[in-house]
């Protein structure tokens, strides 16, 4: 029962061991990162600018390499992949981005059907000759989010919110085993970011795939997750339930107090 | 009293010393390099006599059914090695623009990319055409050969800037998806730089159909052969008629590529 169970969430879970990444040597930008993260639930890394949590989110699919440590998914480490085998990995780990970083030149639809270029050579890309079933899909997708009759528009031409859902759409697209998030929300307003949050919530849950999100709005994060990793200099200095984060922890990973509410 | 006079006192901006020295030095020159010309209204004077004349002579233009055989000859000869040009120079500029983007190659391959367009833009195209035409010999070919290294020169290095500008959290959003270098290029690349991609070609185009007009005159083929013979004689009404077609020709072009810029905006 208890392997049957490992190998079940196995393929979703996420270890990080002394991960350590430093963009000028000497001076680390993460120190020595170990983080479990089930198969399944919302986790978000809350903690100050500059802390390390973007680049931590960015190092699990490698659009940031790591210094040293391990990136373990799947039964591989992606740190130590490189070319096909780390563009397979990638292909199971969706990415909601920051200011949405859709290619603003291409459709709507484009833009969701990229999530399957993992899948596909380029010259079927280059004629937009996806596979029927993916269309299909897209537009299932697209419904979910709720913008099928802006498929045909240029990504320009949408708003912050609406682009944001068509970048989840396309992280979705790629089937992933996990998803992550990097401020998702910190381009839009609070309205919007609760809906945004909703959508993609609720569609990792239906597909039943963990979410890490890192997001500095900590009201959004102890109301969307239920684990909460704080971050500071660079270590995880919380790991826990969003009720069990109380203020004194907020003044470790903020530093001082005075902009609390209640201070 | 006190504070007032600190407030006065305080800039903005900082004197630029080197930079007025800079223009104080340019002028100088400019004026020097005129002393030694021998730039005299006197002379100036009389260039305009001779110019009114000349103009005089080359109205009106020669429409004669002979002129206008040789004429057409050249002209057909031009745009096909404008066209021919422009076609080949592109499809040589997109790898090499490609391998000088510093955002998507290593390097050592960028340094390779970029050496290769330094050269292809360092001599005028009548310089290449002299040289092509000791190697290949006089004709069309040298024309075009010539024209191949300055399209080269032109659209690979402006579509290499155009590329290292691009934002570049797009691209890697299509890279996050596990996407092979090339689909990168495909969907995340190519969509950013297409319409200033259209427009670099569109104009080398123009560039071409006016520069191939001139290598004839240094024996690269074309409708300058003809017209450097028609100066030659005094031909100047002929002169004219061609100048005339030129000027169509590239007006024609002026249309036609900003359709093509509409077209891919």
């Amino acid at each position: 029962m208890i392997e049957a169970h490992t190998t079940l969430s196995e393929p979703y879970s996420l270890v990080l061991r002394k991960l350590c990444n430093e963009y000028v040597a000497g001076k680390p930008v993460l120190k020595e990162i170990d983080l479990t993260i089930e198969g399944r639930g919302i986790t978000a890394i809350i903690g100050p600018s500059g802390t390390g949590k973007s680049t931590l989110v960015r190092c699990i699919n490698r659009l940031v390499n790591p210094t040293s440590g391990e990136i373990l998914f799947q039964g591989h480490d992606i740190a130590k992949l490189s070319g096909l085998a780390l563009r397979h990995a990638r292909r199971k780990i969706g990415m909601v981005h920051q200011e949405y970083n859709l290619v603003e030149r291409l459709s709507v639809m484009e833009n969701v059907l990229s999530g399957r270029l993992g899948y596909m050579p380029a010259w079927k890309a280059w004629m937009r000759m996806f596979a029927p079933e993916d269309i299909q899909k897209a537009y299932l997708m697209l419904d979910a989010v709720g913008l099928s009759e802006f498929a045909m528009r240029r990504a320009d031409q949408l708003s912050g919110g609406q682009r944001q859902r068509v970048g989840i759409a396309r992280a979705l697209m790629q089937d992933p085993d996990l998803l992550l998030a990097d401020e998702p929300t910190s381009s839009l307003d609070p309205k919007t970011a609760v809906e945004v949050m909703e959508i993609m919530v609720k569609l990792a849950g239906e597909r039943d795939i963990p979410v890490i999100i890192n997001i500095h709005n900590v009201e959004l994060a102890k109301r969307f997750a239920n684990r909460i990793v704080g971050m500071t200099g660079g270590r995880v200095v919380f790991d826990g339930a969003p009720q069990d984060l109380k203020d004194h922890h907020l003044a470790e990973i903020y530093g001082g107090e005075s902009w609390m509410d209640n201070a | 009293m006190n504070a007032a006079t600190a407030v006065m006192e305080r800039q903005a901006f900082l004197p630029n010393w080197p930079k007025r020295a800079a223009f104080a030095a340019l002028g100088l020159y400019i004026l020097y390099a005129l002393s030694t010309l021998e730039f005299t209204w006197a002379r100036f004077m009389r260039g305009l006599e001779q110019g009114s004349k000349f103009l005089d002579r080359l109205w009106p233009p020669n429409f004669a059914p002979d002129k206008l055989m040789l004429m057409s000859e050249g002209l057909l000869e031009s745009v096909q090695i404008a066209l021919l040009a422009t076609s080949v120079g592109i499809l040589l500029s997109i790898p090499i623009s490609l391998i000088s983007a510093r955002n998507l190659v290593p390097g050592w391959l960028s340094w390779i990319g970029r050496s290769i367009i330094a050269l292809a833009r360092s001599f005028h195209p009548m310089i290449v055409t002299i040289l092509f035409v000791k190697a290949v010999g006089f004709g069309a070919l040298a024309g075009i050969l010539a024209l191949i290294v300055s399209s080269i020169g032109f659209i690979a290095k402006l579509l290499a800037e155009a590329i290292e500008e691009m934002n570049m959290k797009q691209v890697e959003a299509v890279r996050a998806t596990g996407a092979s270098w090339v689909n990168v290029l495909v969907m995340g690349v190519v969509p950013q730089v297409m319409a200033r991609f259209v427009g670099f070609s569109a104009y080398q185009l123009d560039s071409n159909l006016r520069n191939s007009t001139i290598v004839g005159i240094v024996g690269g083929g074309g409708i300058g052969a003809t017209l450097f013979t028609a100066y030659q004689r005094f031909d100047y009404d002929f002169a004219m008629t061609i100048l005339l077609a030129i000027i169509a020709i590239i007006m024609v072009s002026e249309v036609f590529s900003g359709w093509l810029r509409e077209m891919f905006q």
